[in-house]
């Protein structure tokens, strides 16, 4: 895994407006109805991770976006889709991990989840996606103490 | 018609998820490990499977996999905190009198040889580990082959000779062979297209069945110098050539495989929680292989398969494991012909 470098790669990035907060309707209020996971709620679980060295949400670089994410409860199925901010951003697996976590700590045991890179964003990009496909190198990568630190300050939500 | 998978046993306690399960030889006992860093030795009381004993404090990290010796005596398991553990039951109870320092990170697989004089790892470091085994609980390391690109995820020893298998992350299947005191790679095996996770030899030791990343199962076969079939053979080692490729089966990574030694049958795990049962067409051509798919138990587990175990006696008993923390135990019932 990528380590952590002091130097910014992608000096200035481009700022993306964020989305409204999620209006609760009544129906998701009534407990009689099965509320289906929908890509807006995978949304709002990612966009408010932290950028890695920017001190800006995934929302906010336009890493993540709602259109890129495609669920299906019926299957118990998420895929998600980031991108890069550059093409040889070194973060970039870092990034996947952070949301893999974040997802597998949100959604129920029964969700496969797989988190790759948006084709023809990133110059790893293979690389990068086998790597988070890896559930064994993932595992023993969340067994290293100083890297489950550098993701937890990923998921610190800010507000 | 297809056979039948029915559940016998559904063995609760680790508190994480499971990685690994290993029949002892004579089937009496199965041992699990898992990311609890314990291992559990279940066995029969009565009708009942129960979970014997518990090992602890061997490792201090996920534990990936296990292996017994030949004989039965010796457990060896392989740690993500870059050890191997050799335990055994001298004293009345399960001890670790032995561990195997080398490896520069995670252990991800540990197999004893026929013979049970040799013992494989390999790692993260990509490097797989031949050992020795002397007098009095001492492990000689003989070997170290860096001929892996990436992260080896098996190894495996051939049935009934000194053979060595490996597959890993690299894509391939590598075999090896002691030549002049030294241990070097004798074959590559180029076809899958991702992470090969597991191998097994069938029997007879001519064939290997792969699983990968690339949600496919490869038989492979050797072919000896000088073979009828007119395979090109360069030097005096065996070429193995992929024979068959099961396609469409899985719907997603195929964590392990294993062929049963009693009855010729293939087994699957995998990441779509299902496990299924391959067998060879009656009429199968060696050089040009047909199976079927006999059985397929959907939601075997709730969560990835990880690990799936033929008894090595009775021919229709089968255990699993998932990251649901769970070990399973299943009757296989052939369809009537």
């Amino acid at each position: 895994m990528a380590a952590v470098t002091d130097r910014l790669e992608n000096v200035n990035p481009t700022v993306f407006q964020r989305l409204k907060e999620r209006v609760v309707l009544a129906e998701e209020e009534d407990d009689n109805i099965v509320d289906k996971i929908d890509d807006r709620e995978i949304f709002d679980m990612i966009r408010s991770i932290n950028d890695p060295e920017h001190p800006l949400t995934l929302e906010e670089l336009n890493v993540v976006e709602q259109a890129l994410i495609d669920v299906s409860d019926d299957e118990s199925y998420v895929k998600v889709q980031f991108t890069p901010t550059i093409p040889h951003c070194s973060m970039a697996t870092l990034i996947g991990l952070a949301i893999r976590v974040r997802l597998l700590r949100s959604l129920p045991d029964r969700f496969k989840v797989d988190v790759k890179i948006t084709p023809g964003t990133h110059q790893s990009e293979i690389a990068v996606n086998k790597q988070l496909a890896d559930k064994e190198r993932v595992a023993a990568a969340l067994e290293n103490n100083h890297l489950l630190d550098v993701i937890d300050q990923c998921l610190v939500s800010k507000k | 018609m297809t056979g039948k998978l029915e559940s016998i046993a559904n063995l609760e306690g680790h508190e994480d998820r499971v990685w690994s399960v290993a029949w002892s030889p004579n089937g009496f006992v199965l041992a699990s490990c898992g990311g609890d860093k314990t291992i559990r030795i279940w066995g029969k009381e009565g009708d009942k499977w129960i979970c014997k004993t518990i090992l602890e404090d061997g490792h201090q990290r996920t534990i990936r996999s296990l292996g017994w010796s030949p004989c039965g005596t010796f457990l060896a398991s392989a740690s993500f905190d870059a050890t191997t553990c050799i335990w055994d039951q001298k004293s009345g109870e399960f001890e670790c009198n032995a561990t195997l320092e080398g490896h520069e990170n995670e252990v991800k697989s540990v197999n004893w040889s026929v013979s049970g004089s040799l013992l494989a790892t390999c790692g993260r470091d990509k490097s797989v580990w031949i050992w020795e085994v002397q007098e009095d609980d001492e492990y000689e390391c003989a070997s170290v082959i860096h001929s892996h690109t990436q992260d080896v995820k098996k190894v495996v020893w051939h049935p009934t000779k000194e053979i060595l298998a490996s597959c890993s992350y690299d894509d391939t299947i590598k075999l090896y062979k002691e030549d002049e005191d030294d241990w070097s790679c004798c074959d590559t095996l180029e076809g899958h297209e991702s992470t090969v996770w597991s191998i097994s030899f069938d029997g007879s030791g001519d064939r290997i069945v792969s699983c990968s990343d690339d949600k496919t199962v490869r038989i492979w076969k050797s072919y000896p110098p000088g073979n009828q079939e007119g395979v090109v053979v360069s030097g005096k080692h065996s070429k193995w050539k992929c024979v068959c490729v099961l396609s469409g089966y899985h719907d997603r990574t195929i964590y392990d495989v294993h062929w049963s030694k009693v009855s010729g049958l293939i087994a699957t795990a995998s990441g779509d929680d299902c496990i299924r049962i391959f067998k060879e067409d009656t009429n199968s051509d060696r050089n040009q292989p047909s199976f079927q798919l006999v059985a397929t138990q959907r939601k075997a587990h709730s969560m990835d398969v990880n690990s799936i175990c033929w008894h090595p006696k009775d021919e229709n008993i089968l255990a699993t494991c998932s990251d649901d923390g769970t070990v399973k135990l299943w009757r296989f019932t052939p369809a009537e012909e």
